[in-house]
């Protein structure tokens, strides 16, 4: 141990000792990080309406809650058709912007491209307001077909931007050859280009599941009635008191977040 | 012209008219992006300038000026977004710091730490804290049995949970871009300072401080502007007593049902945001600002 608080601990001269404050300071920031959101799953089995932690006596009763609300499931429901339908509309159109933005290299490619990460940097607020009333012009007001589309406006510069950094680092000759062998553009495509960049093709359609399933602002303009989302729901709940059941709701969306998380990091590992 | 020349001229249109078929490939994605994004924002522009009685007026704009309601949500938004900048810089630098100097294998399992709390939703990060924070919450009880208050007090519903809050969300946003450069940092020239006599504080402070700065800049602008635009959190676990535009944005059209003040607002507030990013764009490449929150 203190042989190891005198190693130099970088480039410079200093040793472990004199950084020792820095590995508290660090631990600490890292506990801020992750443990309120961790100290819910535990809170969420507490009998009490004040959410003890520890809880004194544990129960289910938060979950029966969950699970026994038509409103509440109805709403997961189509939170999680939302998000699928959103990955399956949001996946090919961001992949064809890319490849067709890194094939052509046009002049006019640069502009495009910003214009496509635009849904990134205009405050989502705007966005709301602005989808809400197109919504109401287009007759698409509270319809999954209106909140699948605004959802996908939100995800493609995710799948845009992964994609087009996939697409950089591959070798575009590999194609070619394909294609002088006499294989049409799009076969060259399906069968050399898109198997080789396929982990940032699933990590680009993960994350655009991951923004659709937890996006608030937008859905709580333009979804409602028997298309209200999850998100909705328990923002408005949010708003008037605190209702023990969103802690198991909030334990079940940690619980699927981390799952596709995983999914994302086990198809990045693959990649390096 | 030879008709070698033809040959190649036919070759050169028939390349561009091919590139032209694969640049149309974009044109779903940018269709989409203009109906849904584009022309509805435009709209709200014109709307912005239209007044109450239907005829072309800066009515709308005037009130942001002379309304001292206006003026305090303008404060507000600004305030807000400035201190959570700064307290994120304050304690993301030394996280990214030490991520950096970690072995790879330990700094990758400490990064868990950023990426997890970075894909949670941001309603249950901010669930959590007004569960945390609230009269009989966890952190009042644990102060109270430390000793370092007497009484629950109040720290949700008001300014103070807002910043926990908002710092607690916008941290992983530049932790990771900063995380980026440090790592991008040539270890080299921190050697060379060494061997020249450079202590390690002043090593760190005119070597390696100043290679960080893109990313430590790239970093605190995402947060900023993601600040200016911010609606979930402040709105719950400030209680009403906190008010961004983003919230009188939403309550004039909830509530009062007037799209020109909410357009006007909304106006101000894109105008805001491009003229940060454009400047920012001068002197970063885009790549950095809008690639860093991700992977």
């Amino acid at each position: 141990m203190k042989r190891w608080l005198d190693s130099p601990a970088s480039e410079t001269q200093i040793t472990q000792r004199q950084r020792l404050w820095l590995y508290v300071i660090a631990t600490l920031i890292m506990l801020f990080l992750v443990a309120p959101t961790l100290i819910v799953i535990p809170m969420s089995f507490s009998e009490s309406i004040y959410l003890e932690f520890p809880p004194r006596q544990w129960s289910t009763r938060w979950y029966e809650n969950y699970f026994n609300s038509t409103e509440w499931v109805s709403a997961t429901v189509t939170s999680l058709t939302a998000a699928f339908l959103t990955m399956l509309v949001a996946t090919p159109l961001g992949v064809a912007a890319a490849y067709g933005l890194h094939t052509s290299q046009m002049r006019a490619g640069k502009l495009v491209f910003i214009l496509l990460i635009t849904p990134m940097m205009v405050p989502l607020i705007l966005i709301a307001i602005g989808a809400f009333y197109a919504y109401v012009k287009l007759k698409v007001l509270y319809t999954m077909l209106g909140l699948v589309l605004a959802h996908t406006v939100l995800a493609l510069p995710l799948v845009l931007i992964v994609t087009a950094s996939a697409l950089k680092s591959y070798d575009m000759n590999q194609e070619m050859a394909a294609r002088s062998l006499g294989a049409p553009r799009w076969r060259a495509f399906l069968t050399i280009t898109l198997p080789q960049i396929r982990f940032a093709v699933i990590t680009a359609a993960l994350l655009s599941f991951l923004s659709s399933f937890d996006e608030v602002v937008v859905a709580m303009f333009i979804s409602g009635g028997d298309n209200s989302t999850l998100t909705r729901n328990m923002f408005n709940a949010l708003r008037d008191q605190i209702d023990p059941t969103i802690a198991s709701i909030s334990t079940i969306m940690i619980v699927i977040t981390s799952l596709l998380m995983t999914l994302a990091q086990l198809f990045g590992r693959a990649r390096t | 012209m030879t008709a070698v020349d033809l040959h190649a001229e036919g070759l050169r249109r028939d390349a561009f008219r091919e590139r032209l078929a694969l640049f149309g490939l974009c044109s779903p994605a940018l269709t989409l992006i203009m109906v849904i994004l584009v022309i509805p924002v435009g709209w709200l522009f014109y709307v912005s300038f239209i007044g109450a009685d239907g005829q072309f007026s800066l009515e709308n704009y005037d009130r942001m000026l002379t309304s001292k309601s206006y003026a305090r949500i303008f404060r507000t938004t600004f305030e807000v977004s400035l201190l959570t900048t700064a307290i994120c810089i304050l304690i993301g630098y030394p996280l990214a710091y030490f991520l950096s100097q970690m072995p790879s294998r330990i700094a990758n399992l400490c990064l868990i730490t950023v990426l997890l709390p970075f894909w949670t939703s941001l309603l249950v990060r901010t669930y959590a804290w007004l569960v945390l924070l609230q009269k009989k919450g966890l952190v009042n009880s644990w102060a109270i049995d430390l000793g370092l208050w007497d009484e629950p007090i109040k720290i949700v519903h008001n300014m103070t949970g807002t910043l926990i809050g908002m710092v607690h969300i916008m941290l992983p946003f530049l932790v990771l871009p900063l995380y980026g450069s440090m790592k991008a940092i040539d270890r080299d020239y921190l050697r060379a300072a060494s061997n020249l006599g450079a202590s390690p504080v002043r090593n760190f402070w005119t070597v390696f401080f100043p290679l960080s700065a893109p990313g430590l800049f790239a970093g605190s602008l995402i947060v900023f502007v993601l600040c200016l635009g911010f609606y979930v959190t402040p709105a719950v676990l400030g209680g009403g007593k906190v008010i961004l535009v983003s919230m009188k944005i939403a309550s004039n059209i909830e509530l009062f049902v007037n799209w020109g003040a909410a357009s006007a607002l909304g106006v101000v507030l894109l105008v805001l945001t491009m003229l940060i990013l454009w400047g920012a764009a001068r002197f970063l490449k885009l790549e950095q600002l809008t690639g860093g929150g991700h992977q």
